[in-house]
């Protein structure tokens, strides 16, 4: 136990902070068991949610199979797959572009378009609704400029639909993977391209035989991160009208009071997501598609003409507008006309739980993906290799499913705790766990710590491990090994992961709306209670702060991104 | 019949002009090297000539085909070169046999199995054929790159530095089968390089490079005994600038004693007239000379002669002798006729 | 180790949720929907109140605190979830004499664990341009051809819904309301989606003819600037006027098995049942006093008289259940 409170507390001062927290590595052995803790906590929900499955079966799990069960897993494969198609539709051609092609404005889209990222889905699922229903401006304009009468005069697109989901969805999540392929890109040789042109290949053919497949990690990757995220969505399908798994999830729970049947949902879903990321490993394991990056730093760069520019101008164009420009020029339309109603002292204050909530789940989440990917490093045995696994099974689990994992151990440990407390007479103190934002925070480092594994994982993968052999060889323990050798290397994949699970955690709403304490709002909650009640107006301030706190992170991401 | 002709080519960069009016052919069946120091630009003119640049102007032909001119400028695909990188440049996705049958798309399957067979046969790589390129060593890869190459019966082969990621034991083994190769099959090859060896190796002819412009282009023998400039001189190895003065059209005499000079310049109107010679360290002989003011007082074994240094002038002269001098004080004479003079 | 005991001495010297000045509130309802009447139990009590909102999970997190939970009271906004607390041993037995003087029995639980504060009616929503008779509807009309493609509702799940769907099986029988839900299924003018707002916004637009609401939300609409245009294209119907009565709801308050602050909680609940608290609901919420003394706010009562299905709320939640499953047999939702 001690050796794990030591690798989390800083002891030192004056050492850089994420090496101070790693002073407790001074052996394996306590590598070790702070890994195993470290795995342990990270998958608790996972393993609650199994215990609440095991519960013996009830007939609502049977009945739900019976009658819309398969709807709703028909409804969840197209939303997923819809919405990873139209983002590699949207990614990487966008990814392609800024990456390897030079045009004018070329450096302002390079940043612009990872903007999108900083809206949660369901507040441009809110804003796209108020602009496309029967009242919204543009079928108001429809009806003046055609003279229809009412709404069975014509056919209009339904943003309320499954489509309508995997769109929004799609316009939020694509940046993932414009970021990580357009890395990708980057990375490549420009002599592949070169070699398939002298071979008879046009700059298209080669796009889509050589730097596509090349890049085939990044896309995968990517739009696996896109795949559970869209799978574990609950506000924008809710709000869209669209049954999903998570939607059955929810139902059992909260409509049947059957835990223990949704807890099983809930794990069909996350086993299915293994299922899917397990046949992808297999089939990809004999290609290697990374290869030296080290040797040629020359990079592929198309000079478009002026049609070409134009082409590629308005195709970014389009995309920033859709998924960005137009749903934060609505929220500010509403913000200025209904400031003096949604300006209040609160509003700083709710801004301030929601930066340090997400900041500590940034933190804790990068500390925990270094210590399993270290150890992984250190010594590559299964054992730290289902560590890694396990502690990033969360993404796939639905927020509101992984705020009751979280809630279920840490009640139990509250009241151990308060019994404890009893027992030696004093007065109990109460929910200092499961009533804290120590709940929310470790729910969200939870549900978003496969961001920094997966971005860590792969940076280590481009570690030679002969500099390990030369630092160990030189008489350095492997604290110094990671401090003075692998954190200045993968320093760049720690911070890129530390931010976009910062912005993540500023969107997240499921989790601080169950656990949060008395009087407590983060600013998804309150954009929420507003929204849910068809006051989008009121909501649209808070909403316009998430943007912007997004905002700054993200140009950061995408500058060091730039300079690999 | 020349396979290449380059004509006042010249290339910019970020709108910097990097080569300017460079010409160069190479003949049908002809290995020719460019050669010259690091980043003088010779893989921007390979890439030129594959067609992989855009601010490019001048005129290229390959084959019979202008592929540039000042309205013509024929994409990379077009233009029926093949490119061979350092870095081997194998499409890590895609099998041994895939890589090769990658050009070939418009044959028919079978078509393209039998070409397949056929280049793996020409390498002796048959057995490879399901490999990922990354479980080949590095002379295989590039073997298979080579092959990939050929397969689509390029009218000429572009090496970029093609042989520097081989290790130096295998190297030339490589070389000289791939030369064998090219020869057999009649290829003809541009090889860009700035290792004197490989391009002795390898090539026909070898045309030097410096800043962006061609100062020579010749058999190696030339280049090496006849430099044209003393850029040239230089470059192809070390040695020593020494005044002498033309005593007739075949004497000259040099510091360290008279010379006999055997090129091809007509020396008889510059009698009189100083000039400077490079020598290189083969081209001295040391003797053990008590009454010398000369010392060696450095020296090197090199398998197969020692490398003597002395002081002279504020100089070091460096002499490859058969024996060793170190510390003996020693009688310097020219052994060379000498083939060029720089007046 | 040492660190180790550190962190547990710190949490076991925290303070206590236990406050003689507070109260703790769960809630199912907006926090802001409740404020101004919990504003004005501190100034008359001076006992603070602290909220925490969640319309999911609340129950499983009360159920999870277990004896440690710092909730007092809980604030629901229908009777399934009152039901659902003492069903699942999470609240207590009170018994207060002002209470009980101001909420008739019927209204309070047998055992004293639970009273519904307001009431709700179900309300149908009905075009004033386009629907023919419409203060004579009936929830059993909904199912009649004449209104294919003009019936707009939220999710059939909705604990609104459900408590609707069960007070028809009460009445029917489950083979009857399931074609009932069927037939009114094959009316929708859409999918089930939004709020009751969205489906008189709905009307007002003109996509459908009918819709189901809670009539509180016809107040709020008609009280906010943005939105009173949609009430204006709706009548206000109370269904089976002719016949039993329109369908009830409630919203109610439980005290918590584990609550801190017994005696505080019993104040606030006493104090929502006061005339004061009761005349507040009616007037800022729209809802309908459980409190016999108290009138309805003039707005409310401007709606009109009408006639309460007398159906005890116990059956409703009897049939809750069914209710649910019949939903999903038609795949209502989908």
């Amino acid at each position: 136990m001690s050796s794990f409170s030591q690798t989390n507390m800083p002891q030192q001062t004056g050492k850089p902070f994420i090496a101070s927290l790693f002073i407790g590595l001074k052996q394996l052995k306590h590598l070790h068991i702070s890994t195993f803790f470290i795995a342990l906590l990270f998958a608790t929900p996972l393993l609650s949610i199994a215990v609440e499955a095991l519960a013996p079966n009830s007939e609502t799990f049977a009945h739900i199979k019976q009658t819309v069960l398969a709807d709703y897993i028909v409804n969840t494969c197209i939303l997923a797959l819809g919405v990873s198609a139209l983002v590699i539709c949207i990614g990487v051609p966008l990814a392609w572009l800024i990456a390897v092609c030079d045009f004018r404005f070329k450096r302002f889209f390079q940043w612009a378009l990872v903007l999108p990222l900083a809206m949660p889905a369901y507040i441009v699922a809110y804003t796209y609704t108020d602009l496309l229903d029967y009242a919204g401006p543009i079928q108001v304009a429809l009806r003046d400029w055609f003279g229809w009468q009412s709404a069975s005069d014509y056919y209009f697109f339904d943003i309320r639909s499954l489509t309508g989901a995997i769109i929004v969805l799609a316009l939020v999540l694509y940046p993932y993977v414009y970021l990580m392929v357009r890395a990708g890109f980057l990375e490549q040789q420009a002599n592949l391209t070169h070699v398939a042109r002298t071979l008879g290949y046009s700059p298209l053919r080669s796009f889509f035989k050589i730097s596509i497949p090349v890049a085939r990690n990044a896309i995968i990757a990517s739009t696996a991160l896109v795949l559970m995220e869209s799978i574990a969505d609950f506000a924008t399908v809710k709000y869209f009208a669209v049954s999903t798994l998570t939607t059955a999830v929810y139902d059992t729970w909260l409509s049947y009071y059957d835990l223990a049947a949704a807890a099983k949902l809930s794990l069909i879903m996350v086993l299915g997501i293994f299922v899917l990321l397990y046949l992808e490993r297999i089939q990809n394991g004999q290609k290697q598609t990374h290869n030296d990056a080290k040797l040629s730093a020359q990079k592929l760069t198309y000079q478009l003409t002026k049609k070409q520019s134009i082409l590629a101008i308005g195709y970014c164009c389009l995309i920033l507008t859709i998924s960005f420009i137009i749903p934060l020029y609505i929220l500010s339309d509403y913000a200025i006309d209904y400031f003096s109603q949604a300006w209040n002292a609160d509003l700083f204050e709710i801004t301030l739980n929601s930066l340090i909530i997400a900041g500590l789940s940034a933190a804790i989440a990068i500390v925990a993906a270094l210590t399993l990917n270290f150890s992984l490093r250190v010594k590559p045995i299964k054992l730290h290799k289902t560590s890694l696994k396990l502690a990033s099974s969360g993404y796939a689990i639905p927020g509101t499913v992984m705020a009751i994992g979280v809630l279920i151990p840490l009640a139990f440990l509250d009241n151990q705790i308060n019994a404890l407390a009893d027992s030696l007479s004093l007065s109990p103190p109460g929910l200092v766990l499961s009533g804290s934002f120590i709940a929310i925070v470790l729910a969200h480092s939870i549900r978003f710590i496969a961001i920094a594994n997966k971005g860590i994982e792969a940076s280590y993968a481009k570690i030679s491990p002969s500099l390990d052999m030369v630092a160990k060889s030189m008489g350095q323990p492997n604290r110094k090994v990671f401090s003075k050798v692998h954190l200045p290397l993968i320093r760049k994949s720690v911070l890129v992961a530390g931010l976009l699970i910062f912005v993540e955690s500023m969107k997240e709403l499921p989790a601080a709306l169950l656990l949060r304490p008395f009087d407590f709002q983060t600013l998804p909650t309150h954009v929420f209670q507003y929204a849910s009640t068809e006051q989008l107006e009121i909501a649209a301030l808070g909403a316009i702060i998430i943007v912007i706190v997004g905002l700054v992170p993200l140009i950061i991401i995408n500058r060091s991104i730039e300079q690999h | 019949m020349s396979v290449l002709s380059v004509n006042n080519l010249s290339v910019s960069y970020h709108d910097k002009q990097i080569i300017s009016g460079l010409n160069l052919q190479v003949q049908h069946g002809e290995i020719v090297a460019l050669f010259g120091a690091s980043g003088g630009g010779k893989s921007t003119i390979l890439k030129a000539i594959a067609g992989l640049l855009d601010q490019v102007s001048g005129e290229i032909h390959i084959g019979d085909k202008l592929v540039l001119s000042n309205n013509i400028n024929i994409a990379a695909e077009h233009r029926h070169t093949g490119l061979i990188f350092q870095d081997y440049a194998l499409f890590p996705h895609l099998t041994v046999a895939e890589n090769v049958a990658f050009g070939l798309h418009q044959l028919s399957r079978q078509q393209q199995q039998q070409k397949v067979t056929e280049m793996l046969t020409l390498i002796k790589m048959q057995e490879y054929a399901q490999h990922y390129p990354h479980q080949l060593s590095g002379g295989q890869q590039q073997r298979i790159a080579i092959v990939r190459a050929l397969a689509c019966e390029p009218t000429i082969l572009l090496f970029d530095e093609a042989f520097s990621n081989i290790d130096p034991q295998l190297r030339f083994e490589l070389i000289t089968d791939i030369r064998n190769l090219l020869k057999a099959q009649k290829i003809s090859a541009l090889f860009v390089t700035h290792n004197q060896d490989e391009a002795f190796a390898f090539c026909d002819r070898i045309a030097v490079i410096n800043q962006g412009r061609i100062e020579q282009v010749d058999t190696p023998e030339q280049l090496f005994s006849a430099p044209k400039t003393r850029y040239i001189a230089e470059f192809l190895g070390e040695g020593l600038w020494l005044q002498s003065q033309i005593q007739s059209n075949t004497l000259l005499q040099t510091p360290f004693g008279e010379a006999t000079y055997s090129g091809s310049q007509n020396l008889a109107e510059y009698v009189g007239e100083s000039a400077m010679i490079y020598l290189r360290p083969h081209q001295f002989t040391l003797t053990h000379d008590p009454h010398s003011q000369l010392q060696v007082h450095n020296e090197r074994f090199i398998g197969e002669c020692y490398e003597s240094v002395f002081q002279w002038q504020q100089q070091s002269i460096k002499v490859k002798s058969a024996e060793s001098f170190l510390h003996q004080t020693v009688k310097v004479e020219i052994n060379a006729k000498i083939s060029k003079v720089f007046i | 180790m040492k660190l180790f005991s550190f962190i547990l001495l710190t949490i076991l010297s925290l303070p206590s949720f236990a406050k003689d000045d507070t109260v703790n509130i769960y809630s199912f309802r907006q926090a802001f929907l409740i404020e101004p009447i919990l504003q004005q139990f501190t100034e008359q009590t001076g006992i603070k109140t602290k909220v925490v909102f969640a319309e999911k999970g609340l129950i499983e997190r009360i159920k999870r605190e277990g004896r440690y939970s710092p909730a007092d009271v809980v604030l629901t906004s229908n009777f399934s979830k009152l039901l659902q607390l003492t069903d699942e041993n999470l609240t207590q037995a009170f018994n207060d004499a002002a209470v009980n003087a101001n909420i008739p029995a019927h209204f309070r639980d047998d055992n004293g664990h639970w009273v519904a504060l307001t009431k709700r009616i179900r309300n149908i929503y009905a075009a004033k341009d386009r629907v023919a008779a419409p203060f004579e509807l009936n929830y059993e009309d909904l199912a009649q051809a004449k209104f294919k493609g003009k019936i707009c509702t939220r999710s059939g799940k909705h604990p609104y819904n459900l408590g609707l769907v069960a007070s028809m099986i009460a009445h029917h029988g489950q083979a009857e309301t399931k074609a009932w839900l069927l037939a009114v299924k094959n009316n929708l003018a859409r999918k089930p989606q939004g709020n009751d707002r969205a489906q008189v916004k709905a009307i007002s637009e003109g996509l459908c003819d009918v819709s189901l609401g809670n009539s509180y939300y016809f107040g709020k609409m008609l009280t906010d600037p943005a939105q009173k245009a949609w009430a204006d294209a709706v009548h206000i119907v109370y269904p089976n006027q002719q016949n039993r009565g329109a369908h009830v709801n409630v919203s109610g308050a439980a005290i918590a098995k584990h609550a801190p602050n017994k005696q505080n909680a019993i104040k606030l609940i006493a104090f929502l049942a006061s005339e004061q608290a009761q005349q507040a609901y009616s007037l800022l919420n729209f809802e309908y006093p459980v409190n016999p003394q108290v009138k309805p706010a003039p707005m409310v009562a401007s709606w009109g008289e009408f006639k309460e299905d007398t159906l005890p709320l116990t059956q409703v939640a009897k049939n809750r259940p069914a209710a649910l499953k019949l939903i999903d047999e038609v795949k209502f939702d989908l």
